[in-house]
């Protein structure tokens, strides 16, 4: 296997990853620091490792970072800069959309991927936007809303 | 965790054509699409490809085109480019619930439809509907294209007509006329992010109460994807009648060939075969009647 050097960028910075083939973003992500994005079933079916890649969400466990050079990809923490709360992780603090937190930053993810396809959401929508993502905790009420008050904050601006 | 291989990342058609050019049937070269079928078989050591050729980054393969009744996408348009488009619920209406109940959101933003029927899994969502759709695609490789009828595509399980150099690089469907329904039901363990348990989709063409085409695709019922023939040849030509709906979903029940597996057992799949033919019919000959197709 021939090791690859890929430029891309992660939350706005330009990085450059030496990586095997056989790496996937996930890993290399963590490698990095960039421990905010979890490993969890690792085959698409959690969504614990969401992150957006240009602007839409994908599982980090299924993508490898050598098919990446010159994207531009965004975990939870780069949402917003700094201690600045983006308005999706004020709506998940507010509404105690997060309890044990593992599952939460793919679920904040995907919120955000959702509204930048669908900025008003239906019930259905949300269901069906956050049908990639599993929480344990919560019983899902509460991220809903959480999705809810983020969507009307941002429809308000 | 993964075999060691090589990557391949084709900027262009004609490049990723040019990298497939050696690939044979030992599948030590693979197309790599979307990635949520290729890398979790990989990860459970189901395949071990020694080159990748990664198709995402390839120049305008995503595409959607709708003229002359025609429909018509490019091998790397995924599921959410079905899901987000605001044609495809008039001009696929099956594909388009397929794509809701495609894995989750996640999945849905990579996984493309070219690599879903590529996958040749029995449980592949966005086959039933093409396949009632009579979807034709182009499979490519660096020497031409080909055209191939999607029905004529698998040959058994997890296999098709496709050269180890060749992928699918368009899919299209004529437009269905006003007077056509075309319906699809997932049954899956839970509505989101599942494994299909059992699928059917149809389509029915009606003038004046008689039916004129009718198609009936099955998944996770068999070692394919498959039409019920027999089961559309009862409907074709005739007066539609509700005993006549539930004969035609008995018979799709014995071309069905399920198996016992985690999700559920044979008879489970062979009587859901049963109900779910006999309700989608129901409700596509109810919507024609009322004058709502779709």
């Amino acid at each position: 296997m021939k090791e690859l050097t890929i430029d891309m960028y992660v939350n706005g910075e330009p990085q450059s990853f030496s990586v095997l083939p056989n790496e996937t973003l996930m890993e290399t992500l963590r490698n990095h620091g960039y421990v905010e994005v979890k490993c969890g079933c690792e085959k698409g079916d959690c969504g614990a490792c969401a992150v957006l890649l240009d602007g839409m969400a994908i599982d980090s466990c299924l993508t490898l970072t050598g098919t990446l050079k010159g994207r531009a990809v965004t975990t939870v923490a780069g949402l917003s800069s700094g201690s600045e709360l983006h308005p999706v992780h004020k709506a998940y603090i507010e509404r105690g959309a997060s309890q044990c937190g593992y599952c939460t930053p793919g679920f904040v993810i995907a919120t955000q991927s959702l509204l930048n396809e669908i900025p008003s959401p239906s019930d259905e929508d949300i269901r069906i936007g956050l049908s990639g993502n599993l929480c344990r905790c919560t019983g899902y009420t509460k991220i809903f809303d959480a999705v809810r008050q983020t969507a009307a904050e941002l429809n308000e601006n | 965790m993964f075999n060691q291989f090589d990557l391949v990342v084709p900027r262009s058609l004609d490049e990723a054509l040019a990298a497939m050019a050696d690939a044979n049937d030992e599948g030590a070269t693979l197309a790599l699409s979307g990635g949520t079928s290729v890398i979790i078989d990989m990860r459970a050591r189901r395949i071990a490809p020694e080159k990748l050729i990664s198709l995402g980054n390839v120049a305008d393969f995503k595409w959607t085109q709708l003229h002359n009744g025609r429909v018509e996408i490019g091998g790397g348009t995924t599921i959410s480019d079905v899901l987000y488009s605001s044609d495809m619920p008039n001009a696929a209406p099956s594909l388009f619930t397929a794509a809701q109940v495609f894995g989750g959101q996640m999945v849905r933003n990579a996984a493309t439809i070219a690599g879903n029927i590529c996958s040749g899994s029995p449980a592949a969502d966005t086959v039933p509907p093409l396949l009632t759709l009579d979807a034709d695609i182009t499979l490519s490789s660096a020497e031409g294209d080909r055209e191939v009828k999607l029905n004529d595509f698998y040959t058994g399980f997890k296999q098709d007509v496709r050269q180890p150099n060749e992928i699918v690089t368009r899919i299209g469907w004529d437009r269905l006329s006003d007077n056509a329904c075309n319906l699809f039901y997932k049954l899956g363990l839970r509505k989101g992010d599942a494994i299909t348990v059992t699928g059917v989709a149809v389509t029915l063409v009606v003038s004046d109460g008689i039916c004129e085409r009718a198609r009936i695709a099955l998944n996770s019922v068999a070692p394919i994807v498959k039409r019920a023939t027999g089961a559309e040849q009862m409907l074709e030509g005739q007066p539609l009648t509700p005993e006549l709906i539930e004969e035609t979903a008995r018979q799709a029940v014995t071309e069905s060939s399920p198996i016992d597996d985690v999700r559920a057992s044979a008879e489970y799949r062979r009587h859901a075969v049963f109900v779910l033919t006999r309700r989608l019919l129901n409700e596509a000959w109810a919507r024609l009647q009322t004058g709502e197709s779709a």
